[in-house]
């Protein structure tokens, strides 16, 4: 009744004693301890899960009390997995289970935020009775008041708005940028869609509908593994966790299981129970070092160096000692390497040239389909040459013949591996070795065999000869090659690989035997698991290719159990055929404009202009290049001209004057325009935007991040994007480097700055993006919505449901969108109407356009052939755009679908039975109008049903049907992987009540079923569907010319590339004590992926603030001890943090966790004078021109498939101590002279704001 | 009823029966709020000398007010205590745990003033009680010097009124004009010292209700039974 009442018991408090006196029994009121038990106590439990980073899709009971939510708890109802096997859950980690903290956050955005001085300028001009677009083309056409809010992004400044205005602010912005330059000047960045599918296709759809570019992000992240593509044609397709457990050797390299793959690390701890050996690589000793049996702890950047060398002993000792006969069958049936090379002659030696093609002989080898994509081999009992069935040429103009049954008709063939037994002669073959930074080429014999090609003898090799002379195999052929393993001077032996890697040859020699002896034994149960540790590197595809030469020799790829886990920015979008149409806007119209990530920012924020590292100087030494002389940004306009990379802008010209003046001048069709501006281009009037990419008519205009954090942790020389994207406060300590200057790119003399009219983030939390953004828009949180989320780690269907509603004045992604797309249709009316807009599309992967150029690479502006769209150049396609209608068309579900239907991979099929059923199961619009009659796309659930419905992996029937249109190209019956489950439809409201498991679909190349885990390639082996490369099979050999110009034909190690940024701060420094030390940024146990670092529960858990890794010697040597304050400098900028000294780290690497950002604790640098930085403050990045390869089959872009990657971790930073008596933090108030100075002291000012001409 | 009456006939009920009911709310409705409020999360060097030297002093203070104005002036005579020997001890005593409360409340407010920590998790509240008693401490030690003079005049009577005065309004019978000889520094330190008692349920002092002396002389393991009566 009373708390003072309930205490006066005084005399009855104590009823008994025990314990000799020791212990009394009371009766004291226990009422307070409901505070406790109310703590834990709730309203309700709603299953969501944490929506963008985070890979792990684990199911989540949010607990809400009282509208609030009070906390989370992992959710234990997983479906089971079959006997014998571990179950998935529980699933979660710390991180996951404190997000419940940041919804209500200090850093949590409540309302929509504007620069102050951005909305003054706007109102001031719409006082004077402009119009919304009128006002925003006055702030925008006059420098001066464009740049009073531009200088002070990052500073500060946010005023509320609400969200009538400030959408009608944002419209006005698109609607000027369509108008004015283009609607290829508005882009968009999001990441990895799979983690909340719909708050993505929010932000897509709509860009897609005005035109605007998404930008890609997994090439960007530099998660994309490029060797992926290339060898299997597959973006990334890898194991679940749950094949670990299935697993029998393990070596793990670069991935930190338990600390960023939580959740799923106990199957790795449960198969070692089970009796599996594991190996593990790290240069550090790793949180997954302490699972293993063995630790080779190899050097930072060296891992390609023991896989070859593992793959020198298992060459040696499985397929030349004796030939395992599993192993054989393997390489001949899927891989490439029984397919014949051309050999070259090169002074007096020869190097291996393209893949013989059946068109390269007389009559084609009787293919009269794409003869120039069949690849050919010899057969093992009748010596002929024949093209067997499953290369691209296959694919596409014909049916039934593309898979890998070993079969030409009706004839059973056999490829013959090697020539060795049966040769016309051995001879000298130059290959490219790279160990010392630059090729010396390298000597090998191989047995050749001599065939005639049209008319011309010719020598050829195998591709599995070619191979283990490359790995130094002794043979018996003579030459040069390995003694033994101990021949430390021949490339590929474990002796080299000690010298590089630093890893005793004995463990290499040990886990080389053992990992293929295992995969002998077990048909190819022996698996690699690997990680952001090899992919973020420059040459990522040599440690990457490295790996899959070794699991290809030993049969291991497409095993269960068995071949290559990729977990760095892994993740699955598993409805991706029913999610693409919504997200992309494919059901109103095609194509939509993709960029690639990394060559957009590459561009855009002027990295280029301080590229250091010289293409010639990666040049094979016996490179036919055509482009010699040309620097990396060169490179990449070549490839956007020859239509492999995509480009946004595309041209220097808006493209919906192209098509208008186009039309003027008689156009009459697509081809019409098509022909209208090739003929412009050739004649130089109208160029390619890349060409001039600093011109002011070629820069980004509008940018939108939402569900990113694009400045504060994803900005890889994030010095550079506050310096020129932005126009804002940067530490980059130089000025454009005039060597960078290009051949094909035109160079100014200053480069531009705040090249961003507008830069919107959509966030939840105020961070570094929003910080340097001009509007901040509120959006809902992970608990706050209704999405999908879908991950390759587990086979299950997850949704996020709203537990409550949008906090404060936040709406949803989906509901953003909605509300922009309708002030922007408005606007539109006037200013817009209905026009035709001209979309430059790449050369596409799975479709037939991937076959471009077959055998070398000709240039049309060289004149070395003509411009053909889609061939020798971007596809030219004219897409008409009512953005008037956006809104209408953004909130339904187009009649494209119903006419179109719906594909993925080059495989077609019907949707109108979906699509009927979708407008009777949720309700179709009844508004007049372009959308009446369709389905309503206007609440988030219903977006959720039609990516359900339209997917194969939620929708037995579409997956039968789109098994059933794979087969036809196969000739092989596949519905049998999906007819279980026909009648299964999984709708939203199932995986409310559970995950639900997806059904096996032709999207991915593993199967869902009661015997096997789900593993990467297996319908590939096991269903004999080829690999969507050129050979059809997987590939040891890349014999496209910029492939072997740069020495990559065949995996070899490279070591890291020097970025140079370091020798002009070791002065600057001078005598003081200082470390120079590579930079390695992975992932934090304390932070990223579920939640932030600035979480107040990670915060308390690690050390309050961010922090940078050394190791105890390095530390004693700079006088450095646990805590103290560090600079982290070079040339791109500086980062100051605290250090943490740890006998973990080896002596010269650094690491600084990734995604540790400004926003909390983190003071001024006294070298430049600025904030003291990110992880990437310290970095740049830079291109590679293998990945720019495109128009040829695997090697074709596909948006997040392929292109150029932001590696980051080649680089350098000069670290030493900081007294904190010097620490400064930067809180005086801001002055004129403070504004002025953007660069840091003695850095030249360029004035070159992007409405300037003067200095063109 | 003038000034003398309201403050020194009706004020000392005012304070003591906020005193009393306001803690008995507090505690009863808001038991979270029933706490020191430790600041040494934030700062525990200041906090470690200042609190003990505050705390030393002012429940010496707090004893030595009681047992010197509470008892009967008769008691004090029985025990063959004089009135000079008793004014001597209160003068001495006062003074020492006077300065010794002194010397830790200026730590405390020194350092809930400037360190930044302590500072920005300040309430109102916390500022201004420490600011009051520090002031009334101040205002007690300025009655030292005049308690001098009257032990040098052997005066005994400033004393004796007012012990007399609080036992007066303690068993019910105020009379204001008892104080109408004592001087206006003794006064204006009744005033701040029953104001303390006004302010204590509205302020962190309430944790001297808790002190937790049971902890003296618990027994080792102390556990509930699980039947509680009905609420």
């Amino acid at each position: 009744m009373s708390h003072f009442l309930d205490r006066l018991n005084f005399f009855k408090k104590v009823q008994s004693k025990f314990s000799g006196d020791h212990g009394v029994v009371t009766n004291e009121d226990r009422q307070w301890e409901d505070g406790y038990r109310n703590r834990w106590r709730f309203d309700k439990v709603v299953r969501s899960t944490h929506g963008v980073n985070c890979t792990g899709s684990c199911s989540w009971n949010i607990h809400v009390k009282n509208g609030l939510v009070a906390f989370e708890m992992q959710a234990t109802d997983y479906p089971r997995t079959r006997p014998d096997m571990p179950n998935h859950e529980p699933r979660g980690c710390p991180r996951g289970a404190s997000f419940s903290w940041y919804l209500y956050s200090p850093l949590r955005v409540k309302y929509p935020l504007i620069r102050e001085r951005l909305v003054s300028l706007y109102r001031d001009e719409r006082a004077t009775g402009k119009d919304p677009v009128e006002a925003w083309a006055a702030i925008q056409e006059d420098p001066i008041k464009r740049e009073k809010y531009t200088a002070v992004r990052g500073l500060g400044g946010f005023v509320r708005v609400d969200w009538d205005e400030v959408s009608e602010i944002i419209a006005a912005s698109n609607v000027y940028t369509i108008k004015a330059h283009g609607p290829d000047r508005i882009a968009g960045f999001s990441p990895i869609p799979a983690m909340s599918m719909i708050s993505y296709a929010a932000g897509s759809r709509y860009l897609s509908l005005i035109g605007g570019a998404c930008l890609s992000f997994y090439d960007w992240y530099c998660d994309l593994p490029p060797a992926s593509p290339q060898t299997w044609g597959e973006q990334t397709d890898v194991p679940e966790s749950a094949d670990w457990y299935n697993s029998t050797y393990l070596v793990v390299a670069g991935a930190n299981l338990p600390m960023t793959r939580s959740p799923d690390a106990h199957f790795y701890s449960e198969v070692r129970y089970k009796g599996a050996k594991v190996v593990a690589i790290s240069p550090d000793y790793a949180e997954y070092v302490k699972f293993a049996d063995l630790w080779m702890p190899a050097k930072q950047g060296t891992d390609a160096a023991i896989f070859l060398a593992m793959g020198h002993v298992a060459l040696k000792e499985f397929h030349v000692d004796q030939q395992d006969p599993y192993f054989e069958e393997y390489a001949r049936t899927y891989t490439d390497l029984p397919m014949l090379v051309i050999l070259d002659e090169y002074e007096g030696s020869y190097i291996s040239g393209r893949f013989i093609r059946a068109a390269d002989f007389d009559d084609s080898l009787g293919e009269k389909n794409n003869p120039d994509w069949k690849t050919v081999v010899i057969d093992e009992k009748t010596g002929d040459v024949f093209a067997p069935n499953g290369s691209v040429g296959f694919r596409w103009g014909e049916e039934g013949k593309w898979n890998l049954l070993p079969k030409k008709g009706r004839r059973h063939t056999k490829p013959r591996l090697s020539m060795i037994f049966e040769n016309d002669g051995i001879v000298d073959v130059l290959m490219p070795d790279f160990q010392s930074g630059a090729d010396v080429s390298m000597h090998r014999n191989v047995p050749t065999k001599k065939i005639t090609l049209n008319g011309k003898a010719v020598l050829v090799a195998t591709v599995f000869d070619l191979q283990l002379a490359q790995y130094g195999i002794d043979r018996g052929l003579g030459g040069e090659v390995a003694k033994g393993y101990d021949d430390a001077s021949i490339p590929n032996t474990p002796a080299w690989a000690e010298k590089i890697t630093g890893v005793k040859q004995a463990d290499i020699i040990r886990s080389g035997r053992e990992f293929a002896d295992n995969a002998s034994k077990t048909m190819g149960k022996s698996m690699v698991i690997l990680g952001a540790g090899l992919n973020h590197w420059y040459h990522n595809d040599m440690h990457y290719r490295a790996i899959m030469n070794l699991l290809h020799m030993c049969g291991c790829v497409g095993q269960s159990g068995g071949g290559w886990c990729h977990y760095v920015g892994q993740e699955k979008l598993r409805p991706q055929a029913g999610w693409a149409p919504i997200a992309f806007g494919l059901d109103w119209q095609k194509p939509p404009r993709h960029m690639n990530g990394t060559t957009y920012f590459y561009f855009h924020t002027d990295q280029w202009r301080y590229e250091k590292l010289s293409a010639d100087a990666m040049l094979s030494a016996t490179a036919q290049s055509h482009y010699k002389g040309h620097n990396l940004a060169d490179y990449n306009v070549v490839s956007q001209r020859l239509g492999w990379l995509p480009s946004a802008p595309h041209f220097n010209k808006n493209p919906l004057d192209i098509v208008r003046e186009a039309e003027a001048s008689g156009a009459k069709d697509e081809k019409g325009v098509s022909d209208y501006l090739v003929g412009k281009l050739k004649s130089g009037e109208i160029a390619f935007a890349a060409e001039d990419i600093d011109a002011p008519e070629n820069h980004p205009r509008n940018l939108f991040v939402w569900r990113a954090n694009l400045i504060g942790s994803s900005a890889k020389g994030h010095e550079y994007f506050l310096k020129h994207l932005l126009g804002a406060q940067n530490s980059v300590m130089q000025d454009v480097l005039p060597e960078a200057e290009g051949v094909e790119i035109a160079w100014h003399k200053d480069a531009p700055i705040a090249k961003l009219d507008l830069m919107v983030d959509i966030n939840f939390r105020l961070n570094s993006t929003g910080a340097f953004s001009d509007i901040v828009l509120p959006t809902a949180t992970w608990y706050e919505k209704n999405d999908l989320n879908t991950t390759d780690m587990h086979p299950f269907i997850h949704p996020l449901t709203q537990a409550v509603d949008p906090g404060w004045e936040s709406r949803s992604d989906w509901q953003i969108f909605k509300t922009i797309a309708k002030s922007f249709s408005v606007l539109a009316e006037k200013h817009l109407g209905t026009q035709k807009d001209l979309v430059a599309l790449p050369i596409l992967h799975d479709t037939p356009a991937e076959l471009a150029q077959a055998m070398d690479v000709k240039d049309w502006k060289r004149g070395e052939c003509e411009p053909i769209p889609g061939k020798t150049m971007p596809l030219l396609k004219v897409v008409q755009r009512d953005f008037a209608d956006t809104y209408k068309k953004f909130t339904a579900l187009g009649p494209l679908l119903n006419k179109q239907g719906n594909n993925i991979k080059g495989i077609d099929w019907n949707t109108e039975k979906e699509y009927e059923s979708l407008k009777a199961i949720c309700y179709p619009i009844k508004e007049a109008g372009i959308s009446k009659g369709m389905l309503s796309l206007e609440e988030d659930i219903n977006v959720c049903e039609a990516i359900l419905a339209l997917a194969p992996e939620t929708n037995g029937e579409v997956a039968v049907k789109s098994w059933a249109a794979l087969s036809t190209k196969t000739g092989v019956d596949h519905t049998h992987l999906a007819k279980s489950r026909e009648d299964d439809k999984i709708t939203f409201r199932d995986i409310k009540a559970q995950p639900r498991k997806i059904i096996t679909a032709p999207t991915w190349s593993g199967i869902e079923s009661e015997k096997v885990s789900y593993n990467a390639g297996y319908t590939n082996i096991h269903e004999h569907i080829p690999f969507r490369t050129l050979t059809g099979r997987a590939h040891f050999y890349q014999d496209h010319q910029w492939m072997r110009d740069f020495g990559e034909e065949f995996c070899t190690y490279k070591p890291a590339v020097d970025m140079q940024t370091t020798a002009e701060m070791i002065e600057k420094i001078g005598d003081k004590p200082h470390l120079k030390l590579n930079w390695i940024t992975p992932h934090s146990k304390w932070g990223i992926h579920s939640t932030y670092q600035d979480n107040l529960r990670m915060l308390t858990l690690s050390r309050g603030g961010p922090h940078v890794w050394i190791s105890e010697t390095d530390a004693e040597k700079a006088n450095i001890e646990d805590n103290d304050w560090v600079e982290a400098l070079n040339i791109n900028g500086a980062t100051v943090a605290r250090v943490v000294v740890s006998q973990r780290i080896p002596d010269g690497m650094a690491m600084m966790y990734h995604a540790q950002e400004k926003n909390v604790n983190v003071p001024g640098s006294n070298t430049t004078g600025k904030r003291g930085g990110i992880l990437n403050s310290v970095t740049r990045i830079t291109v590679k021109p293998t990945h720019m390869i495109g128009g040829y089959a695997q090697l074709s872009y596909g948006f997040n498939y392929y292109g150029t990657i932001g590696s980051q971790r080649d680089e350098y930073v000069i670290l030493h101590k900081i007294e904190d008596a010097d620490i400064k933090w930067l809180e005086e108030p801001l002055t004129e002279t403070r504004e002025k100075a953007l660069n840091p002291e003695g850095v030249h000012q360029a004035k070159y704001a992007c409405t300037d001409e003067s200095e063109k | 009823m003038n000034l003398s009456n309201l403050l020194f006939g009706v004020y000392p009920y005012i304070a003591l029966t906020t005193f009393f009911v306001g803690s008995l709310i507090r505690f009863d409705r808001e038991q979270y709020t029933w706490k020191a409020d430790s600041s040494q999360l934030f700062e525990k060097e200041q906090l470690r000398k200042g609190s003990l030297l505050f705390h030393i002093g002012v429940l010496a203070l707090f004893m030595g007010h009681f047992a010197g104005l509470v008892t009967p002036h008769s008691w004090f005579l029985a025990l063959g205590v004089s009135d000079m020997m008793h004014q001597v001890v209160a003068i001495s005593a006062g003074a020492a745990f006077g300065s010794v409360c002194m010397i830790g409340g200026v730590i405390l407010w020194k350092r809930r003033m400037y360190n930044s920590r302590v500072r920005a998790n300040s309430r109102f509240m916390d500022i201004f009680i420490l600011n009051w008693i520090l002031v009334t401490l101040a205002v007690g030690l300025i009655t030292i010097p005049f308690s001098i003079v009257h032990a040098q005049d052997n005066d005994a009577s400033a004393m004796i009124a007012l012990a007399e005065w609080i036992q007066a309004t303690l068993t019910l019978n105020p009379n204001p004009a008892m104080l109408d000889n004592v001087s206006f520094i003794y006064k204006l330190h009744l005033f701040l010292g029953m104001t303390i008692f006004f302010l204590f349920p509205f302020s962190r002092l309430v944790h001297v209700w808790s002190v937790p002396l049971g902890y003296l002389f618990r027994p080792y393991q102390i556990v509930r039974t699980k039947f509680v009566k009905q609420r």
